[in-house]
């Protein structure tokens, strides 16, 4: 706790309630056209997953241990192949439907 | 308002004397061994020393006790399988209706891979794991309780369905549209998807246990390079189940919306996309594969090593194919929806990956003849498990490169060829592995050996009955017959169906030489002793510890060299007290609660489901208030013990 300091988790509480207001924001007022916020919600999302890795699981490449930052990497190729392979597969297939 | 939800004396199926009769068997078993508990006395004892333990061994013992146990239940839908199609062509109908043979294909795929291999590979892993890096137990002793009772849980849902209500008949994958609301109505979807939902839970927190253990307990000394090839594979089968687990607790959390709330994540007629289903299905089914496979592979490296005398082939090219496994099996999931429509490139891609995982696994299988090669092999039980492995895993990789090809697989997708085909890759990898680990570690276990003449009988019962069950499998596939038929009209097939129902009842006789085996062996046990610690002369750590190991499994934690290597501690005052964790009655509790909720929501009883929420919940925060979770072992007693049983010193 003293080293992270309150502040960090402060700013980080901030952050994610920035990034969840604004898809809930679009949503309700329809700012943008549907096809549109689709993209803003799952850039907010990523956006809020390395929010939470950095101010409230504090990682960082200084003082985190390689272990740890090994393991994260491992799991955002495993979560890249799973999302960009079901995205190709699935885009594949639609444009398919669609001939 | 109903209280009971949708359950009424009508979900017992009265009328079905096969169903009543299995039942009826189940309950007389169940009345009988609780009678026999109560009649010895033994419910203290049970409660003591099993059902509250947070020791690894004991929990262990526990996993792979539910696999036998469901082995069976799945074996007899097998049975019963291979009995109606060999007798229901033409104008004959067999003996099983359509809707009764639905739900035994589907219950006997689940059980098998959900409630049989998976119990049975993380109990081996649980018995082993901690044993081999020279440590006292996992890292988390009370939520390796918990994974185990949320598991029996499942086990114990899927076997409620038999009697009460019924189980899905969608197959053990259970596709939308087919298992959404509309067309499957009934709770059987409803039990498969909730049992599973619970179990899983507690193979996600069993992989959690494990990564940490492996990452962050070792004996001194023990780097990554000199962990046993079983802590390699039990490593990357821990990563895999924390990685994909979670992408099938999420994908039955959307069918279950659909199903309960509604929803349109997996039905056309609302924007969804049952494609999307299938997609995800696999991308945590193809994962699941290695999961159960890769622990294997690490039981044959032991075994192989210690029967042949020798230090494993390529200890290093070993870890890296394991490793490489581990990455290169979320890349290949595709592979088993080829024939959903998809372009040629992606085909093509997921074929590609398809068979060059086919690679490292290759690496793996020279790897094994090497260590053989030169060596003074002893062809015990274990040993006679890996080398019939070998043949038939050989065998079944071959048939699964050539389905890799894209046009290939559109001719023999979900026909009977399919099905051999993966049966004789988990027959003869998951399941000969996890016999040969059972006749291995035996001794380890319990402190005297199996009898060797009624394993080698059940070993080639088994080789035998295997390639007579599913060698015809792969030419009625070839010759058109597709899987899950409950009943076919071409009288070609039937021949060739009926050597497979033979096949079948020659596998029961090495499931019977198994159970001989046990109970000749308990007899026996004065004269199969293991009295050294090490009957087999094998060289990892779970060999430097007596037969059983106590409790708290080395006195003094042994260190690791270039060899590994026990400190003998002579004097009382060598010894030093140790921690070691409580027994712990929240996981059984946990699960009695889980098992409410479960039931409830399958029923629609939403005030059992909210009061079985409640009772977890209370649970856990009684836990964690707790007061005392140690016990301390005073060096006296460890003194004691280690110089009552004296375990070979290996130089």
């Amino acid at each position: 706790m003293e080293r992270h300091g309150l502040l960090s988790y402060f700013v980080g509480f901030v952050l994610a309630v920035v990034l969840t207001a604004i898809p809930f924001y679009l949503v309700a007022t329809h700012a943008l056209p549907p096809s549109r916020i689709i993209y803003v919600i799952a850039a907010a999302a990523v956006l809020q997953i390395l929010v939470h890795l950095r101010f409230f699981l504090h990682l960082n490449f200084a003082t985190t241990p390689r272990e740890n930052l090994l393991a994260i990497a491992f799991t955002a190729v495993l979560l890249g192949i799973m999302l960009g392979g079901s995205l190709w597969i699935m885009v594949d297939l639609h444009t398919r439907m669609a001939l | 308002m109903n209280l009971l939800g949708k359950l009424s004396w009508d979900a017992i199926p009265l009328d079905q004397p096969i169903i009543m009769g299995a039942t009826a068997f189940m309950v007389l078993v169940i009345v009988a061994v609780l009678s026999f508990i109560t009649f010895k006395g033994y419910w203290a004892p049970l409660w003591r020393d099993w059902i509250t333990s947070v020791d690894h061994k004991r929990i262990g013992v526990m996993y792979i006790l539910l696999a036998l146990v469901m082995l069976l239940r799945g074996f007899s839908d097998a049975i019963m399988m291979r009995a109606q199609q060999a007798v229901a062509v033409g104008g004959a109908q067999g003996y099983l209706p359509p809707e009764h043979f639905d739900q035994i294909f589907s219950a006997h795929g689940t059980i098998m891979i959900f409630f049989m291999a998976m119990p049975f590979v993380i109990g081996v892993i649980n018995v082993v794991v901690p044993l081999q890096l020279g440590v006292r137990d996992v890292a988390f002793p009370t939520l390796n309780s918990v994974s185990f009772w949320l598991t029996a849980s499942g086990a114990l849902l899927i076997n409620i369905s038999l009697a009460v209500g019924e189980f899905a008949k969608t197959g053990w994958v259970a596709y939308p549209p087919l298992s959404e609301l509309q067309f499957s109505p009934g709770v059987g979807v409803d039990y498969y998807l909730w049992s599973l939902q619970i179990s899983g839970i507690g193979t996600l927190l069993s992989g959690i246990n494990f990564v940490t253990t492996i990452l962050k307990l070792r004996a001194p000394g023990m780097g990554y390079m000199r962990m046993p090839v079983f802590c390699w594979t039990a490593l990357a089968t821990s990563l895999l189940i924390v990685a994909a687990f979670p992408v099938l607790t999420a994908t039955f959390a959307m069918l279950l919306l659909d199903r309960y709330l509604g929803f349109h994540f997996f039905s056309v007629d609302g924007g969804g996309n049952a494609m999307m289903y299938v997609n995800l299905f696999w991308v945590w089914g193809h994962p699941e594969v290695y999961i159960l496979v890769l622990p294997a592979f690490g039981i044959y490296s032991e075994v192989v090593a210690t029967f042949s005398g020798k230090p494993l082939f390529g200890y290093r090219s070993m870890v890296a194919a394991t490793m490489a496994i581990c990455v290169l099996s979320f890349l290949v999931w595709l592979h088993h929806f080829f024939t959903m429509g998809g372009s040629a490139d992606v085909n093509g891609f997921f074929g590609v990956m398809t068979m060059i995982i086919a690679v490292p696994t290759g690496v793996k299988v020279f790897n094994w003849l090497f260590t053989m090669y030169g060596g003074r092999v002893r062809f015990t039980v274990p040993m006679l498990w890996s080398i019939g492995f070998m043949i038939t895993f050989v065998v079944g990789g071959m048939t699964g490169v050539l389905m890799a090809v894209p046009p290939a697989d559109f001719q023999v997708h979900n026909s009977l060829f399919l099905v051999a085909h993966f049966h004789n890759t988990i027959i003869g990898g998951v399941v000969f592995g996890l016999m040969a680990g059972y006749n291995y570690w035996f001794p380890k276990v319990f402190g005297f050996r199996l009898d060797e003449r009624w394993g080698k009988a059940s070993f080639w019962c088994w080789f035998t009955g295997f390639y007579l069950a599913f060698m015809p499998l792969y030419a009625v596939g070839l010759m058109g017959m597709t899987r899950r038929l409950q009943h076919y009209d071409n009288p070609a097939w039937q021949p060739w169906l009926m050597v497979a129902a033979l096949g079948a009842v020659v596998i029961l006789a090495g499931v019977a030489c198994q159970a001989i085996q046990l109970v000749v062996s308990v007899r026996a046990r004065r004269q199969l002793r293991d009295t050294t610690g090490n009957p087999w002369g094998g060289r990892t750590l779970e060999w430097f510890t007596p037969s059983p190991p106590p409790a708290w499994n080395f006195a003094v934690l042994p260190s690791v060299g270039r060899f590994a290597r026990r400190t003998p501690a002579k004097e009382t005052q060598d010894y030093k007290a140790i921690e070691m964790p409580n027994n712990s009655p929240i996981g059984v509790i946990t699960a009695f609660f889980a098992v409410v909720t479960g039931f409830a929501l399958i029923w629609h009883i939403w005030w059992m489901a909210g009061l079985g929420l409640l009772g977890a919940f209370v649970t856990l925060l009684a836990f964690a208030f707790r007061r005392q979770e140690e016990i301390e072992v005073p060096a006296v007693e460890l003194a004691r013990f280690d110089r009552a049983h004296p375990a070979e010193v290996m130089p």
